[in-house]
C-alpha cells in the first residue's frame, strides 16, 4: 500500500525553486534514505510533503486535515527543540496528542513501547532538558514513535548520535519498515544509509537524480557528480561499507 | 490535581479574607450575614457594593493575568514572556488615559473602562496587521514591543500636555493599578470578556504542550498553528484588556506566577494554565488585602505593591537563568 505519494512537488524560496518537480511514492515496508549534499532540498521536500511549506504539485499527506495527517505520518524535525523541562516520559507521551480518542491503555502501551525501543527505560523520570544532546535526540525519536503512525519522516535523525545510538536508531527504523510501516529519513552517513535502508533517493539542487537500491544509487558516477567525492567501497559480512576518500573538484 | 486543590483552597480563603478586610471594621458574623441575607442596613451596602466587587475583581484580574501569562509563555516558549508583551496592556492604558484627559471618564461610570477596551481592540487589530495570523514568535514579540513603545510614548505625551497638575496626577494614580472604589458595574462589564478569554486560553493546553517541541513538530502532531496563534492573541487581549480596563496596570503577576508554578506541574503547559489562573487570583487577592492592611489610610496602589514584590523576584529569576546557562 502506498503511504506517501508526491506528484510534481515544487517548493520555491522567492523565485528560486528549492525542490523541483519531485514525483515519489513510498510504500509500506520501505525504509527510504534521503541523501544528497547540504542544500539539496531534503528538508524542504519533507516539510512540503507534510504540508508545512507552501508548495505546488500534490502531496497525499498535505491534502489531509491536520488531525488525520497526524495519524498518517509522524515527523521528526531537524532542529531538536525542547522548550520546557518535561520528564522524558511526559515528553514521549506528547506523541499521543495525535490520538485524542485512544483509550489510556493504548496510550500507555505506545509510550512504553517507544521508550523501550529507544532504550530509554532508565531515563523515564529524568528531565529531558537536563540530558545530553544525543540523549535528547533519542527521546525525540521515541516521541515520534509514540505517535504510532504508518509513516515516519525523520530529518537527520542520527546526526550527533554516538555510534551505538546511530546503529540502534537505524535498526529501530528498519524494524518499523519490516513490520509493515515505512520510514523516510535524511541521512548524511552514506555507508550507514546503504546498510540499513531498503531504498535510497539521491537529491541534488532540488531534483531527484537517482532512486533505487542502495548499491545502484551509490555508484561512482553519482558520487562524483553529486557529492564531488571519490569513495572507497567494500563488501563486508555486515553489508556495504562506504567511505568518502577524496575531493574531486 | 495535586497543585490545583491547594491553590483553589488558598484562593477561596483569600477571597473570603478580602471580603472581611476594610476600614469599616465589621465583625465576621455581621458581615457574612449582611452579604448572604442582605439584612443589616449600612453593612449590606459596604459588603455588597464595596467589598464584594473588590474581591471579585481581584479574583478575576488575578486569574486573567496568571492564565494569560502562562499561555503567552507557552506560546512563545519563553519563561520571560508576559501578558503585556503583545502591547494590549499599554494600549488599553492609553485608552483609559485619553478618557481621563479628555474628561470623557467623568461623563458616565463606564466611560473609562470602555475607552480602555477600545484601546485594547485597536492593539489587537494592529497586532494582526503587523504580525499576521501566520508567522513566528519573533514577529509577534517585535510587533508587541513596538506597539507598547508607541502607546507609552503617547501616554507620556498626554501627561506632558496635561492642562493642570491634578489631571496629570489623576492619570498617574490610575496607571498604578488598583481595585479600590470599584462597583459591581465594573464586574459586570469585565466578566463577559474575561469569561470568553479564559475559556479560549484554557482550551489551548494540548496545542501548547505539542508546541514544546517547536512549530514544525506541533504542526505534524495535528496542531493548527494559525488557529493557535489567533486564539492566543484574542484570548490574551480579551482578558488583559478587560483586566486593565477595570484595574489599571498590575505588573509582574503574569510573569512571575506561571514561572513559580511551572516546576509543580511537571513543566507541562496544559497543566500550568489552570494552575497559573488560580495562582494569579491568589496573588492579586493577597496583594489587595496587603495594600489595605499595610497602609489603610494612604491608598497604597495594588500595582505598586505587585511590582515591588515582583521586580526583585524577576531579578532572582534572571540570576538563576544566568547560572543555568553559564
Amino acid at each position: 500500500m502506498t503511504l506517501l505519494s508526491l506528484e510534481n512537488l515544487t517548493v520555491r524560496r522567492g523565485l528560486c525553486p528549492v525542490v523541483e518537480n519531485v514525483t515519489l511514492t513510498v510504500a509500506e515496508g520501505e525504509f527510504v534514505g534521503l541523501i544528497g549534499p547540504n542544500g539539496a532540498g531534503k528538508t524542504s521536500l519533507m516539510r512540503a510533503a507534510l504540508g508545512l511549506l507552501p508548495h505546488e504539485g500534490q502531496s497525499s499527506l498535505a491534502q489531509l486535515s491536520p488531525g488525520l495527517r497526524a495519524r498518517a505520518a509522524a515527523f521528526l524535525p531537524q532542529g531538536r527543540e525542547i522548550a520546557w523541562p518535561l520528564s522524558v516520559e511526559a515528553l514521549v507521551a506528547l506523541g499521543r496528542g495525535a490520538h485524542l480518542a485512544a483509550p489510556p491503555d493504548a496510550d500507555r502501551q505506545a509510550v512504553d513501547r517507544a521508550i523501550d525501543r529507544m532504550g530509554l527505560q532508565t531515563y523515564r523520570a529524568r528531565s529531558a532538558t537536563a540530558l545530553s544532546g544525543g540523549e535528547q535526540a533519542r527521546v525525540l525519536i521515541a516521541r515520534a514513535l509514540a505517535q504510532d503512525t504508518p509513516l515516519l519522516l525523520a530529518d537527520e535523525p542520527v546526526a550527533g548520535l554516538d555510534p551505538e545510538a546511530q546503529l540502534k536508531t537505524m535498526e529501530v527504523f528498519a524494524t518499523l519498515a519490516a513490520e509493515g510501516r515505512a520510514v523516510v529519513a535524511s541521512i548524511h552517513d552514506l555507508g550507514l544509509a546503504a546498510r540499513s535502508c531498503t531504498r535510497l533517493v539521491l537529491m541534488q539542487a532540488g531534483r531527484v537524480v537517482a532512486d533505487g537500491a542502495p548499491r545502484a544509487v551509490l555508484s561512482d558516477e553519482n558520487l562524483a557528480q553529486v557529492f564531488g567525492v571519490r569513495g572507497f567501497h567494500a563488501e563486508t559480512p555486515d553489508g556495504p561499507v562506504f567511505q568518502p576518500m577524496g575531493i574531486l573538484r | 490535581m495535586k497543585v490545583l486543590l491547594p491553590l483553589g483552597v488558598v484562593g477561596a480563603l483569600l477571597f473570603a479574607a478580602s471580603l472581611l478586610v476594610g476600614p469599616a471594621g465589621l465583625g465576621l458574623s455581621e458581615s457574612l450575614k449582611a452579604l448572604l441575607t442582605g439584612q443589616g442596613g449600612a453593612v449590606v451596602l459596604v459588603m455588597q457594593e464595596i467589598r464584594l466587587p473588590r474581591a471579585l475583581l481581584g479574583l478575576m484580574t488575578g486569574a486573567a493575568l496568571g492564565l494569560s501569562g502562562a499561555a503567552m509563555q507557552g506560546y512563545l516558549r519563553n519563561p520571560l514572556a508576559e501578558p503585556g508583551l503583545i502591547g494590549v496592556s499599554a494600549t488599553a492604558a492609553l485608552g483609559a488615559v485619553l478618557s481621563l484627559q479628555t474628561g470623557l471618564a467623568g461623563l458616565f461610570a463606564l466611560a473609562l473602562p470602555l475607552s480602555a477596551l477600545a484601546g485594547a481592540t485597536v492593539a489587537v487589530l494592529l497586532i494582526l496587521v503587523l504580525a499576521g495570523p501566520r508567522g513566528g514568535a519573533l514577529s509577534l514579540i517585535l510587533a508587541g514591543v513596538a506597539l507598547s513603545a508607541l502607546a507609552a510614548a503617547l501616554t507620556s505625551l498626554v501627561l506632558n500636555l496635561s492642562p493642570n497638575p491634578f489631571a496629570a496626577m489623576e492619570i498617574v494614580y490610575w496607571m498604578m493599578g488598583s481595585l479600590a472604589d470599584r462597583s459591581m458595574t465594573h464586574v459586570w462589564l469585565a466578566a463577559p470578556f474575561m469569561a470568553v478569554g479564559l475559556v479560549m486560553l484554557l482550551s489551548l493546553g494540548r496545542s501548547l504542550d505539542a508546541l514544546t517541541l517547536g512549530e514544525d513538530a506541533a504542526a505534524s502532531m495535528g496542531v493548527n498553528l494559525t488557529r493557535l496563534r489567533l486564539a492566543v492573541i484574542f484570548g490574551t487581549a480579551l482578558v488583559v484588556g478587560a483586566s486593565v480596563s477595570v484595574a489599571g496596570s498590575i505588573g509582574f503577576v503574569g510573569l512571575v506566577v506561571p514561572h513559580v508554578l511551572r516546576p509543580f506541574v511537571g513543566a507541562r503547559p496544559s497543566r500550568l494554565l489552570p494552575a497559573a489562573g488560580l495562582g494569579g487570583a491568589a496573588v492579586v487577592l493577597a496583594a489587595d488585602i496587603a495594600v489595605r492592611l499595610i497602609a489603610p489610610d494612604q491608598d497604597l496602589k495594588l500595582g505598586v505593591l505587585t511590582a515591588l514584590i515582583g521586580a526583585p523576584f524577576f531579578l532572582h529569576l534572571i540570576w538563576r537563568l544566568r547560572g543555568e546557562h553559564a
